[in-house]
């Protein structure tokens, strides 16, 4: 018992004890007060959607932060999980009727398309390096929006019926799963905060199940001197499609999640901005930093929202938050005041 | 008894620069042979058409008999060859036994599913990957080091984590690029020994490029010269020593 | 005939994707960083012609150069506000750091101008060029835009290649640190090339406007992704580059439109970039990199 104990707490396991019971006891808070004192119909709105951000944003981590390749086009692979699972979940309605299973039918059915997805990509993707990767990945986010955005997708008793570009649907009674630009309308809301959380843990094991295997080494190794890795025997391809895979797989989970809990949802929520607001919380959290990410991704996201009553000034200071933060983390003087802080406080910690 | 390494009239160009040409050499072995020469004569060089990192122009290199000439920089260590750098290239965000236990990839498997499950077959595994890990850090004297960031370890411990990383990856000949470069004389002294240590512990032949001629005398059993990419001389360290060819390139005219 | 009309308007895209894609690529070669708040300064540029038009009815040409004159004031501010202090940070803190700017830029525009779109006047001329007994019509904006692209790039090419600030600009690109030793001051010629690429925003920002009359706070946005690609397309940091990258995007974005499909000719855009890109990793003219072992 006492072993175990100290296992997790070992400078090895501190990260991953930490993540999972933050998350845990995050849970347990919300719940409690959810259920006593009451939470605000706004509060509330956003529990899903910050669920799902977190998961989006610990993908992310898995490219940008673990495997060292800058992605941003990450809303993509969320396109292809969200809308994947709006249609199961839409043609899986009178069939599955427990929605719990419904859910998870159609979150693994997003997560295995985008999933699908990234690996063709990362075929090309990963030919490239650098800026020039980036820049690819940021193409593939928008052929993914615009495809999307031409797809109209029905179903009605002669089955399930699809066009390109213009709506040529001419459905008998039944209905439409995606309407184009209009996206996936009329969906059954079936995610809630709980299965948020429980996808929570699920991407918290599959990264630190990864990152203490050998194929998640085998990654970092290929981050950090690609040359030297391959000189050890690493694919660098392989490992950097591997991350890839995994890292859509777990986009396309939030996705899903993020589709089932509005009963519309339009293509356009996935663009480039999404991505680019991954990309903020990870950078935020601090690359490879899993913690960091969860804690970023939530403050980040809840903070334009709570700022909702300075109105047309919200988002201007969310900007002048990211400037300020990016200057003050990489100031010289600032780290060596940290620094002074942090041998102040251990010092007086030793001397006790 | 057959060369554990042979090359045969080895060669690259850059552009219209010859780099490298007609080199052969032959590695034993259990050996431990040199490779010097003045600043430029290529050495790295053929290090890096060793490991494949550049294409050849022409010749044949072969390992244990084996074909490597066509083989890409993964399959060529996965065929017997590791090697250091003479610019230290450590996985420097990664701790120093992860930096060890990388180089055992191929050695050790288990599948996705296996590392998602956490299966007795994975758990087995890294038990023997952090042991074995721990055992080649012990040999390079980092084992109390091994949680440490790479990138914090001082110099020379970085240059021994890079053997023993090379080391992990069970190869047949082992390249040393300025293994003791930027070490102090007790730091070269303590390094020779383990290089001896590992060619016994491993029986693997190890090459090496060194300008520290203290050390390469004392230690390798052959010694091969290049001199502006060319072989300029081969032998015992006796040899070398006494070869009027050699002290020209060195000293100059 | 329509093909070439077509063909002639796309052209006068790709050149004001051309002028914007040159901001970006010299901002890269020589600095190393993503400005993604570029696109928005096309935004600024825009709305300060509009308003030197509009509200206070200043001749054009003075509205351009006013327009040019607080474009490029704004970019050097940010420069040296927000992207000095970071020039030994990591690339992907710059990179946060220029869409925080990004945002900014777009989110002030919101409260000082409001976020409904503008109409933007027809300062440069109407009218058209009729050729072949009327049927080709080539509008004399289209001429103009196209004539100025080409201006442009041959004075920035004179520019870098003869003048002493220019030959310090590329010495910069090719080694920051060598340049300092050399007696050039870095931070000055950074300074330069952001007032350079800024000013260009804001002649493409014309350009634009009086092409698609609407002026909104995230005007910026889209060109701004499309002259960045352009920019890759051509191989970042090549001038030529991105007057080649530009006049393709421009070409291959309105034939799609007029031949294939409006709403899929952003995907179309991309695809080929990323064919281009496979074909050659570093862009069309783009230089490769050898690495040292």
């Amino acid at each position: 018992m006492k072993n175990i104990f100290k296992n997790l707490f070992s400078k090895k396991n501190l990260s991953r004890t930490i993540s999972f019971l933050m998350v845990t006891l995050a849970y347990i808070l919300i719940e409690v007060m959810m259920n006593t004192v009451g939470m605000s119909r706004l509060f509330k709105s956003l529990l899903v959607p910050t669920c799902c951000y977190i998961i989006l944003a610990l993908s992310l981590n898995l490219v940008v932060g673990i495997s060292g390749e800058l992605s941003l086009g990450h809303a993509g692979f969320m396109a292809i999980g969200a809308f994947t699972a709006v249609i199961v979940s839409g043609l899986t309605l009178t069939t599955v009727t427990n929605d719990i299973l419904r859910l998870i039918i159609s979150v693994a059915a997003g997560s295995i398309v985008a999933g699908i997805f990234g690996f063709i990509i990362s075929v090309p993707v990963l030919k490239l390096s650098g800026d020039y990767l980036a820049i690819v990945t940021l193409a593939f986010g928008q052929i993914i929006k615009s495809l999307i955005t031409n797809i109209y997708l029905g179903i009605d008793s002669k089955g399930l019926q699809m066009s390109f570009v213009t709506n040529t649907l001419n459905l008998e009674g039944g209905k439409m799963l995606l309407s184009g630009p209009m996206g996936a309308t009329d969906t059954a809301k079936i995610s809630n905060f709980t299965s948020g959380f429980v996808m929570i843990l699920i991407t918290l094991f599959v990264i630190y199940s990864m990152i203490n295997s050998k194929y998640g080494r085998a990654i970092m190794s290929a981050r950090d001197n690609r040359i030297a890795a391959e000189s050890i025997g690493i694919s660098i391809t392989r490992t950097k499609t591997l991350a890839f895979v995994v890292s859509s797989i777990l986009a396309g989970m939030a996705g899903a999640l993020y589709a089932l809990n509005y009963s519309t949802l339009q293509p356009a929520k996935f663009d480039f901005n999404t991505s680019i607001l991954a990309l903020v919380y990870v950078v935020f959290g601090g690359l490879g930093n899993i913690n960091g990410t969860i804690i970023s991704t939530t403050i980040l996201y809840i903070l334009p929202e709570l700022l909702r009553s300075l109105q047309d000034y919200r988002m201007l200071i969310y900007a002048i938050v990211l400037i300020v933060v990016m200057q003050l983390t990489n100031s010289a003087k600032v780290k060596n005041y940290l620094e002074k802080l942090n041998k102040k406080f251990f010092r007086k910690g030793a001397a006790e | 008894m057959n060369p554990v390494l042979e090359v045969k009239n080895l060669g690259i160009d850059f552009g219209g620069l010859t780099a490298v040409n007609n080199l052969d050499m032959e590695i034993y072995p259990n050996e431990i042979v040199g490779l010097i020469g003045p600043n430029g004569a290529g050495k790295t060089t053929v290090f890096n058409m060793l490991t494949k990192v550049y294409n050849p122009t022409r010749g044949q290199m072969y390992l244990d008999g084996t074909d490597i000439e066509k083989m890409n920089t993964v399959e060529v260590n996965k065929a017997g060859v590791a090697r250091t750098f003479q610019n230290i290239r450590l996985f420097s965000k990664l701790s120093v036994i992860d930096n060890v236990k990388v180089g055992m990839n191929n050695h050790f498997e288990y599948s996705l599913f296996d590392m998602i499950f956490h299966t007795r077959k994975r758990n087995e595994n890294e038990r023997l990957i952090e042991e074995k890990a721990l055992d080649l850090l012990k040999i390079f004297n980092l084992h109390e080091l091994k949680d440490v960031e790479a990138s914090a370890l001082p110099y020379g411990a970085q240059r021994r984590l890079e053997i023993a990383r090379a080391l992990a990856t069970n190869p047949k000949v082992l390249l040393l690029d300025e293994p003791a470069a930027g070490m102090n004389p007790q730091e070269t002294e303590d390094l020779m020994n383990t290089i001896r240590f590992v060619r016994d512990q491993f029986n693997i032949a190890i090459l090496l490029i060194e300008h520290d001629m203290s050390l390469v005398m004392n230690i390798c059993e052959r010694i091969y010269v290049l001199n502006y990419g060319t072989l300029l001389a081969k032998g015992s360290p006796d040899d070398i020593k006494n070869d009027e060819k050699v002290v020209k390139a060195y000293l100059g005219d | 005939m329509t093909f070439l009309t077509y063909l002639i308007s796309g052209l006068a895209l790709g050149s004001v994707y051309a002028i914007i894609a040159l901001g970006y690529t010299m901002v890269y070669g020589i600095a190393k960083m993503l400005n993604f708040a570029h696109g928005d300064i096309i935004m600024a540029g825009g709305y300060v012609a509009f308003y030197a038009f509009s509200k206070f009815g200043l001749p054009s040409y003075l509205c351009i150069i006013l327009s040019i004159a607080v474009s490029t004031i704004i970019g050097v501010i940010i420069e040296r506000l927000a992207y000095k202090p970071l020039r030994q940070a990591s690339s992907l803190s710059v990179l946060i750091t220029a869409i925080g700017v990004s945002y900014f830029l777009q989110n002030a525009a919101q409260l000082m101008f409001g976020s409904d779109t503008k109409i933007f006047p027809a300062m440069l001329t109407e009218g058209s060029l009729k050729m072949f007994n009327g049927q080709l019509t080539i509008s004399y904006l289209t001429i103009i835009t196209i004539v100025t692209c080409i201006i442009i790039m041959v004075g920035l090419t004179a520019f870098i290649n003869k003048t002493k600030i220019g030959k310090a600009m590329r010495a910069c690109a090719e080694d920051k640190g060598a340049a300092q030793l050399m007696g050039i001051n870095v931070d000055t010629t950074i300074s330069v090339t952001f007032a350079i690429g800024s000013g260009l925003a804001a002649i493409a920002a014309v350009l634009l406007c009086s092409t698609y009359p609407s002026l909104s706070p995230t005007l910026g946005s889209m060109p701004g992704i499309k002259a960045f690609t352009a920019a890759v397309f051509g191989g970042i940091g090549s001038i030529p580059g991105a007057l080649l990258g530009g006049m393709l995007l421009g070409v291959i974005e309105n034939l799609t439109k007029a031949y294939i499909s409006t709403q899929l000719s952003d995907a179309i855009v991309f695809t080929v970039l990323i064919i281009v890109l496979l074909i050659k990793p570093t862009g069309l003219l783009g230089k490769k990199e050898n690495v040292k072992v």
